[in-house]
């Protein structure tokens, strides 16, 4: 029993807390909250780390009660926002390690271009969240908006390596040119998940709003609820009795689609045979 | 440029001009001992402003993002980064010591959009080139022998549109665009006109000479971009041997290394740096400019767009391709120059070898095409890789192992001097483009002086090359119009910048016939009398009058 208490101990040992000092009426853009720029900083150079609310330059003790609970940081650097942050972005931006624990929801950017570490959100997460990362892991305990590990507007490179975990629903285009790593969403997604895949895994549980993987040149989404209809330019290749993601064997049957073939795509799009039965008529193609 | 090569000397300055001497007690002292002083730089070809160019930034937010500049107490805010916002455009000139940029390739339909945005790029002189090379009237008054018919309406066209110079891109093969076709070589006819490219190049560059204009045809060669197309360009160098009077250039080609590929297919793509080289250091009757290629993420733009379809077809990057009615076409494919590629890797160079091998600076100028070859922000490192031998060596380790075996770059042991630098960036540029005033430092000069916080008595630039690139990135003082704008690589004076256009005087009024007011209303979607900019719509004109032989 005592090595493991120690290890959560040591995983959870909180250094950090923000709690904010009023209710954010305008969005508070906060790059600075991230493990990498707390680390070695003192309590008082944490107050006086620049952010923005709205147009209007403030200090991060402006807006934040911190409360420093050891003077020595170690490895397991950890971050804990208590209170309503749901106005607050780029929370863990650039991050490349230590943990940061959001206790309620966070607002869009969450995550942005990580590098390494946890973020943990027992709330909701807005847009955005994970978009360019490439490395760390994110799990969302609540839902998550759109753009989930997408990549910045009019770009190619979309999340190149990571985790993001969501335990509610997602939003529209989660995974937009997503190039590497894995997005799990346990409820239901909205539209366009996987747009302009390159790589990588999208594993949703829950039901699909349709239009799965349009323009995705390869990579792998797997949806093991309902779709409505799969795009007309994918092709039936083959019905699965389960599939791998990432080391975990989904139990099936699955049709695999192959596409987009309007993209000259060879992306594998799995949809549950038994939760769509509409699909049938697809099996005489095999 | 003024044969002075690292002498002491003073320059005085008075009312925005060069002159002989001034009141050593009244007037404000730049102390520029232990440094260069050069004239403003002068770039004769960067897509800097117009609707290609704002298209492009529509097209790409991800450039922008991360390159951003927030306002200060004298300057706007603005972003980069290939296709940076008009006010950081100026703004970056400045702080490399430019003080005159020209804008090449401007559709006629899209002056008013143009000069707009050319207005509002600050602490530079400006220009712009409207395409003629497949404008409607040109090809049919040149189809029908019109030549003096011709020439007066280039006249009427540089005034209606405030151009400067004639620009011509893939003579004939933007009008084939329109559908949906291309000329393979300049005796390819264009259909539904039936006139050869040949005779577009011939008979414009006679219509040039006819109207006295200050620049020379400045052309985008045929074939751009294709393995082999050196023998395009060299062709199209000749065609109009006859036609230039000694001594005098008839002929610009422009972005010459993208005009200067050998090979039958991109596998056995190669350098045809040497033949055209070797051509231009024995004739006098043409100038080039190098388009360098930077490896890094850029936006390509040109009015040919045939090739940039074709680059769009090469790099499934997003595109925007676009035939403005009966003028030119357009398109615009973001493109990334990697050092791996062995295309790439040989476009390096080849503008490298053109530099180096053509003899005379005088005839090869520096540029990159921005945004085509890279941002111009690059210019320091291009210096750097022309005077330093050690720069090239460093870069071309890092290179496609096959293109470095091909690259000529390790057998030319040339290296530029600072005085032949400032001939390729500022003192030849402006000579080729006939602006009197600018790249040099006599009297009479417009006081554009550029100083650079470099000892050329200490510092050897072949082997403290870094040196030599961090010092043109940041200009120690730029010197627009008689007053100091720059001060340490940041702004100290925001100032506007005149707008040039060639005023061509013809012996008799130009008139516009009906038949033209005609065709506007059923081809255009601009009225006739919409069409023309007036003098004062532009923020400061500076029109050049010259006198024409029609």
């Amino acid at each position: 029993m005592f090595p493991l208490r120690s290890r959560l101990r040591r995983r959870f040992e909180i250094l950090i807390t923000l709690y904010p000092k009023r209710l954010f009426k305008v969005p508070v853009e906060a790059e600075c909250i991230c493990p990498d720029v707390f680390a070695e900083k003192s309590a008082k150079e944490i107050a006086t780390l620049q952010i923005w609310e709205g147009n209007r330059k403030r200090t991060l003790g402006d807006l934040f009660k911190i409360k420093h609970e050891t003077d020595s940081p170690t490895e397991e650097f950890t971050i804990r926002i208590c209170g309503d942050v749901s106005k607050v972005r780029k929370i863990g931006a650039k991050m490349s390690m230590g943990n940061i624990i959001v206790e309620g929801d966070a607002d869009m950017h969450l995550g942005e271009e990580m590098k390494g570490g946890i973020i943990t959100v027992t709330g909701n997460a807005d847009s955005w969240t994970g978009s360019m990362m490439k490395n760390g892991t994110i799990e969302i305990k609540g839902n998550a908006g759109d753009y989930i590990g997408a990549s910045y507007r009019g770009s190619t490179q979309g999340m190149s390596g990571g985790k993001i975990i969501i335990h509610g629903n997602a939003g529209y285009e989660v995974g937009c040119f997503m190039r590497k790593g894995l997005i799990k969403v346990h409820g239901d997604i909205g539209r366009f998940a996987g747009i302009h895949m390159r790589d990588g895994t999208i594993f949703i549980q829950g039901n699909s709003e349709g239009r799965a993987g349009a323009q995705m040149i390869n990579g792998k989404i797997v949806v093991c609820g309902y779709i409505p209809s799969i795009l007309p330019t994918f092709t039936i290749d083959d019905i699965r009795p389960k599939v791998k993601v990432n080391e975990e064997n989904v139990e099936g049957p699955f049709y695999r689609f192959v596409g987009d073939l309007a993209d000259g795509g060879d992306g594998k799009l799995f949809v549950s045979k038994t939760k769509n039965p509409h699909l049938s008529s697809y099996e005489e193609y095999l | 440029m003024n044969r002075i090569n690292g002498e002491k000397m003073d320059i005085a300055i008075k009312d925005g001009k060069i002159v002989e001497k001034v009141d050593e007690k009244k007037a404000e002292v730049v102390d520029a001992s232990r440094m260069i002083v050069m004239p403003g730089g002068v770039d004769i070809h960067c897509h800097i402003a117009g609707a290609e160019v704002n298209s492009g930034r529509i097209l790409r937010p991800e450039d922008h993002f991360k390159d951003v500049e927030a306002k200060t107490a004298l300057t706007r805010s603005g972003v980069g980064y290939s296709i940076p916002s008009t006010f950081t455009t100026g703004y970056r000139y400045s702080r490399m010591g430019y003080t005159t940029v020209m804008n090449p390739s401007m559709p006629p339909l899209e002056a008013r959009h143009t000069h707009e945005e050319l207005d509002d790029t600050p602490m530079v002189d400006k220009a712009t080139y409207p395409l003629l090379g497949d404008w409607w009237f040109v090809l049919e008054h040149l189809r029908d022998g019109l030549l003096e018919e011709c020439a007066a309406h280039v006249a009427w066209m540089m005034s209606a549109t405030k151009g400067y110079a004639i620009k011509i891109v893939n003579p004939g093969g933007l009008e084939a665009w329109g559908f949906g076709r291309n000329v393979k070589n300049l005796d390819d006819p264009v259909r539904y006109f039936n006139i050869t490219p040949r005779e577009i190049l011939r008979g414009l560059c006679r219509v040039n000479k006819l109207l006295n204009m200050p620049h020379t045809i400045h052309v985008h060669t045929n074939n751009l971009g294709q393995p082999g197309n050196y023998l395009t360009t060299l062709e199209t160098m000749k065609c109009v041997e006859d036609l230039a009077e000694e001594g005098h250039p008839a002929i610009h080609i422009t972005h010459c290394q993208f005009s200067a590929f050998k090979g039958s297919d991109w596998g056995t793509m190669s350098s045809g740096a040497e033949e055209i080289a070797k051509y231009v250091n024995h004739h006098s009757h043409v100038t080039l400019d190098m388009g360098q290629v930077i490896f890094t993420d850029t936006t390509t733009m040109t009015a040919d767009g045939p090739f940039q379809y074709g680059l769009y077809q090469l790099s499934g990057n997003k595109w925007v391709n676009h035939d403005v009615e009966t003028e030119t076409s357009a398109g615009i494919v973001p493109f990334r120059y990697k050092r791996k590629s062995a295309v790439h890797a040989t476009q390096w160079s080849i503008a490298l070898e053109l530099a180096l091998l053509i003899k005379d600076p005088w005839k090869i100028y520096m540029t990159t095409d921005h945004p085509n070859g890279g941002p111009f922000t690059a210019y320091p490192h291009i210096i750097a890789w022309l005077m330093s031998g050690v720069a090239r060596k460093k870069t071309m380790s890092k290179i496609s192992k096959r293109a470095r075996r091909k690259s000529l770059l390790p057998s030319i042991a040339r290296e530029l001097g600072f005085y032949e630098i400032a001939i390729v960036t500022r003192a030849g540029q402006a000579k080729a483009l006939g602006l009197k005033q600018k790249g040099h430092l006599g009297v009479g000069a417009d006081a554009d002086v550029a100083v650079y916080d470099i000892n050329p008595e200490l510092v050897d630039p072949s082997k403290k090359y870094k040196t030599a690139r961090r010092a043109f990135k940041r200009a120690a003082y730029t010197i627009k119009g008689g007053e100091i704008v720059v001060k340490d690589g940041q702004i100290v004076r925001p100032v506007f910048g005149k707008t040039f256009w060639v005023d061509v005087k013809t012996s008799l009024p130009i008139e516009v016939n009906d038949d033209i007011k005609r065709k506007f209303r059923e081809y255009w979607t601009v009225e006739y009398e919409n069409y023309p900019i007036p003098d004062r719509f532009l923020h400061v004109p500076a029109p050049i009058p010259v006198k024409a032989e029609v």
